[in-house]
């Protein structure tokens, strides 16, 4: 038996480290959305079907820079410096997956602001004509788009892989110490961006094929949690103390009934069903998606500061 | 180049607070924040039970996670005796170096920058020692150069038992126990 007792009381440390709010799950749950927004909106440039007039991918550029702006401004409240934030663009630091995530963003904005300016909202083309008449020279740049698209797919990846590695790099929190947390919040990012676009989507073939990617999502979403906790249980003594906290430990409940069964398992079932044409495709699943693409962020932010090296 | 490091012979501290309190009053640390502390040990049952008691602070690590993952250089190792620094000038806040501490030695100044011990540098590059190591009244702690193998703490660390904290985490901390 070890009991530790020390008079170190320093607030966010003491008696459990609770550095990171809702502003930390909310931006990586933003980011994986925006992620999966620009793959998406990426992949119907790239294979043409933007040329349908109704194609969500219209939508999604314009929506991705507004959601990825609250993100940044979620990420920016959790910042206990805020005058300093600019400190972040004067240095590159090879080692910090931050200063990545920093970087990535400003690639990020211009490709979301090119796939935006491929096709401006109509309001705008009527108050601000020389963006329509550069839309309309931009889309006729076949390679052009082609290329935005490319762009919006590697940065939209990258995107994604980032928000799970920002927390997988901090060691010394054992629930985090998991490469498959990248994967992981990439594939629920593109979950949660494949159940937006099935819920907006007007055309009928987009509502199909985004429920068909969010059906091998989801299940993708399935065995990398599962891998996710076997690598826990198979690693040493602290890791498998952090998996604790989901078998039997204090997220035992939220994780498996709103992340694992409301978030994934019923959707999926209900969307199994809505693509094998057994019931109309409806908004229920979709949402659950979106509730647990932000439960499992939260989950994962929450009970990873929970997580630490104890003496043995 | 030196890399300083510290022994905290454990058999001696009785757990006083004096180096709480001198690096309090040194470094001007806030009301309610600490960058030493005491941690008591019990260790086994009863009535085979055996208590280590430690003054604890930032292990100014070899491999420093708090480096590693600060986005802006805010958190560097310092050339003058290899020690990790916090440039408040250069922090954002953003608390990332706070969460890779396996120790748990950093924390938020109210200023809204990481803080943590400095091994009172200032005091160190004039020649004295750290005011913890200056005020302990047992004489238990010893500061000087881990890589001078004729440096009194080079000296005491082979000599005796010791350990560091959390060893597995892989961070190579500088401040041995003596047991």
């Amino acid at each position: 038996m070890v009991e530790l007792t020390t008079t170190r009381a320093n607030p966010m440390i003491d008696p459990a480290m609770h550095v990171w709010g809702w502003e930390i799950p909310v931006y990586l749950f933003l980011g994986g959305l925006v992620a999966g927004m620009m793959v998406i909106a990426g992949y119907f440039l790239f294979s043409g079907r933007h040329r349908n007039t109704n194609c969500a991918c219209h939508v999604l550029p314009g929506l991705g820079l507004v959601l990825l702006s609250v993100g940044m401004f979620a990420l920016f409240l959790d910042l206990e410096h805020k005058p300093f934030f600019w400190r972040l663009y004067t240095t590159f630091k090879f080692q910090s997956p931050m200063s990545w995530g920093a970087w990535i963003l400003v690639l990020v904005y211009p490709a979301l602001l090119a796939n935006f300016l491929l096709r401006v909202p109509s309001v705008l083309r009527i108050f601000v004509p020389s963006l329509a008449e550069l839309s309309d020279n931009l889309v006729r740049r076949a390679h052009f788009v082609k290329w935005v698209g490319a762009m919006n797919m590697l940065l939209g990846g990258l995107l994604g892989v980032y928000t799970g590695i920002l927390l997988s790099s901090l060691g010394a929190r054992p629930l985090w110490s998991s490469a498959l947390l990248g994967p992981l919040f990439l594939v629920s990012g593109m979950s949660a961006a494949a159940a937006f676009v099935h819920m907006i989507a007007r055309n009928r073939d987009e509502r199909e094929l985004l429920a068909k990617a969010d059906n091998g999502f989801l299940v993708s979403e399935l065995i990398l949690i599962a891998l996710f906790l076997i690598g826990l249980l198979t690693a040493g003594r602290v890791q498998m103390d952090a998996a604790g906290l989901f078998l039997g430990g204090p997220y035992t409940a939220v994780f498996w009934i709103f992340v694992v069964g409301l978030g994934v398992v019923v959707p999926l079932f209900i969307q199994l069903l809505a693509v094998n044409h057994k019931i109309v495709h409806t908004p229920v699943a979709p949402i659950l998606v979106l509730i647990g693409g932000i439960l499992l962020r939260f989950v994962i932010v929450y009970a990873g500061q929970l997580s630490g090296w104890s003496p043995a | 180049m030196a890399r300083f490091g510290m022994a905290i012979d454990t058999a001696k501290c009785v757990g006083c607070m004096d180096c709480v309190a001198a690096c309090m009053t040194e470094n001007d640390v806030p009301d309610g924040f600490c960058r030493d502390w005491i941690t008591e040990e019990v260790r086994g049952t009863f009535p085979d039970t055996r208590m280590e008691i430690r003054s604890e602070r930032c292990n100014h690590c070899d491999k420093p996670p708090c480096v590693y993952c600060c986005p802006t250089g805010a958190s560097h190792v310092q050339k003058f005796g290899g020690l990790v620094q916090i440039d408040s000038r250069l922090c954002i806040g953003c608390k990332a170096c706070l969460a890779s501490c396996p120790y748990d030695a950093r924390f938020i100044h109210p200023e809204g920058y990481a803080d943590k011990c400095t091994f009172c540098v200032h005091r160190v590059e004039n020649g004295l020692d750290p005011a913890c190591v200056a005020v302990c009244p047992t004489h238990c702690m010893v500061f000087g150069d881990l890589d001078d193998p004729n440096s009194e703490i080079r000296k005491r660390i082979e000599s005796r038992k010791h350990h560091v904290l959390l060893s597995d985490a892989g961070t190579r901390p500088r401040i041995h126990f003596l047991t």
